[in-house]
């Protein structure tokens, strides 16, 4: 199946990757962002979304996990990473496993 | 442990006793499933935490070159030279199964027309020239992240779902049924000493 890619954010830093080939939805903020996520997650089987973005949607996020496709995955922003895709990572690694193999901080 | 509902009787022992045993089995099956699980799901965690790692920082550095692309142009101009992209990046979507669980398995496809820029180079700095190439070359990896990511999200439900069914298995079902098993036999014995003694009292009621 042949599918295609999308970024979603807010700001210059996703305009980029419109030139190297990304479909790109600029939205200024969460509310805008859910809107834009829900209609386009049928058609587009890879997501990008901004990390200021990706975390007050951390709830609505997590009903795409249940199914393989779309997959959407937080980029940082223009502000540089803010460690939500580690986050990410450990909140997995906790409920999987219930102790931490990798950040060893805690 | 709150024993079953079941009339002591020879016909449930044997249903029950055939359950127990489905149990037992089930929970030591999906008990080897979780193992393998985790296992492969470590694995997989400590690729994606690299993954991620490198692109983050390869993403910010494409960024910062962006940044100073726009700076040095006027801001309309680099919007008329980024607004008609002239390639698509697409994607080869398919399933695979890591323990059951279908995942998703992507791969970029390359379609790169003429050198990739969607705009003449004399419209526009080196600079944002540099920043796209980047971009374009960070794809592939931010791709194989989208996949492993989601790979380690998808595992990581999973895992805890078997982990609830192990447990429920093993600290519900299991001594539950045992439990009725024990009881039923119980009862059983009962009767049947009751049977007895009741013969002996009829017997010696007949020497009478």
């Amino acid at each position: 199946m042949i599918g295609k890619t999308a970024i979603v954010g807010n700001g210059d830093g996703i305009m980029v990757f419109k030139a190297a080939g990304v479909t790109t939805f600029p939205a200024e903020d969460e509310k805008r962002a859910r809107e834009i996520l829900r209609r386009i997650a049928k058609d587009y089987q890879v997501i990008f979304l901004t990390e200021d973005l990706a975390r007050p949607l951390k709830d609505f996020l997590k009903r795409f996990d249940e199914q393989p496709y779309p997959v959407i995955v937080s980029v940082p922003a223009g502000g540089g990473e803010s460690g939500y895709g580690m986050e990410v990572l450990k909140n997995a690694m906790e409920k999987a496993l219930g102790v931490d193999i990798l950040f060893h901080n805690d | 442990m709150a024993r079953l509902n079941v009339n002591p009787t020879r016909m449930e022992l044997k249903k029950l006793k055939a359950r127990h045993a489905t149990a037992v089995r089930g929970h030591k099956l999906l008990k080897d499933k979780s193992d393998e699980m985790i296992r492969r799901f470590t694995v997989i965690l400590r690729e994606t935490k690299t993954l991620r790692e490198e692109t983050e920082k390869a993403l910010a550095e494409v960024l910062k070159q962006f940044t100073v692309a726009r700076s040095v142009t006027p801001s309309f101009e680099v919007e008329t030279a980024f607004s008609m992209p002239t390639n698509s990046v697409v994607v080869d979507c398919a399933t695979e199964s890591v323990m059951g669980v279908d995942v998703p398995k992507i791969k970029l496809l390359e379609e790169r027309k003429g050198n990739g820029l969607p705009y003449a180079y004399t419209e526009i700095t080196a600079e944002a020239d540099y920043s796209v190439e980047q971009a374009s070359k960070l794809l592939p990896k931010m791709v194989a992240l989208a996949k492993s990511e989601k790979t380690v999200r998808m595992l990581a439900d999973e895992i805890e779902r078997n982990k609830r069914r192990v447990n429920a298995l093993e600290y519900v079902m299991i001594p539950q049924l045992e439990e009725t098993i024990k009881y039923i036999k119980d009862k059983l014995d009962e009767n049947e000493r009751a049977a007895v003694v009741r013969l002996m009292k009829v017997k010696t009621k007949d020497v009478e």
